[in-house]
């Protein structure tokens, strides 16, 4: 077992069981933080692969500027911790369970079996992914949906400041 | 060495993870990290086949996907925002006005 092996499997039994977390804790603050630390291995796979500006982007941007929106809206909404039984669509709990266990078994069989290797993982070159790199790639063939880009994320805060105005307040 | 395919296989799984906390919690706020999560985990894909075949297109992909999830975030805080101050609840088995 080599040093590669060893710290994709530490790292994917951390991203695993941090998701699983996420899922099942009652307190919102910590279903939070513990998808923060889904990202921040996320970013360690994405070094691991050969994207660094990826990996900081992921850190800033999401395990950053997202989470930290998240932890916002906790703050606002309160803490609510909300009866996870009963409710109209309770029975269609179990039968989610089902389906989702029977698909990751079909994925995990296609991925495994089915589909032919897609070989090792190589040490990234040199350079590969880097700011530098995804900067030339993006301005010169990528312009147009990069310009796009601006104008959704122009949409979105306008969207959100006229959401969350208040009518009273006038 | 480690597997591109294993690489995949975790992917999937945060994916379906992502998948349950949709299907089976019933906090909104829950539920849209969940999205979240299962935006990380097409994410992680990407850049494994961008590895794979040693091309840049796959990260541009997820910075792409980036700014998408950080734009739907924004507005989606605030529609559930706009909810609680009217509802005083986000359980989504109870924002059922729409229903005919």
């Amino acid at each position: 077992m080599n040093a590669d092996l060893l710290v994709f499997f530490i790292l994917a039994l951390i991203a695993v069981s941090a998701a699983v977390g996420m899922l099942f804790s009652r307190n919102m603050v910590y279903a939070v933080l513990f998808l923060v630390l889904v990202m921040m291995t996320l970013a360690v796979f994405y070094l691991m692969l050969g994207a660094p500006f990826l990996a900081m982007a992921q850190i800033t941007v999401y395990a950053g500027a997202i989470m930290v929106l998240f932890l916002f809206a906790v703050m606002v909404l309160g803490p609510e911790r909300l009866p996870e039984e009963g409710g109209p669509l309770a029975w269609q709990r179990p039968v989610a369970v089902v389906l989702t266990l029977a698909f990751l078994v079909e994925v995990v069989y296609a991925f495994t079996a089915k589909v032919g290797g897609l070989g090792t993982l190589t040490p990234p070159s040199a350079g590969a992914g880097s700011p530098a790199a995804i900067g030339d790639v993006l301005f010169n063939q990528y312009l147009l949906p990069f310009e796009v880009t601006s104008v959704l994320l122009l949409v979105a805060t306008i969207g959100a400041v006229v959401l969350t105005r208040d009518d009273n307040g006038k | 060495m480690v597997l591109t395919n294993d690489m995949l296989v975790l992917s999937a799984v945060l994916f379906l993870l992502g998948v349950a906390g949709v299907l089976v919690r019933r906090n909104a706020l829950v539920v849209y990290m969940s999205i979240e999560l299962m935006l990380n985990a097409a994410n992680l894909a990407f850049v494994a086949f961008a590895s794979a075949f040693g091309g840049l297109e796959g990260q541009l992909a997820v910075f792409f996907v980036m700014t998408v999830a950080a734009a739907e975030v924004a507005v989606g805080l605030a529609i559930l925002v706009t909810i609680f101050r009217q509802r005083k609840t986000v359980d989504i088995d109870s924002l059922h006005r729409l229903k005919g």
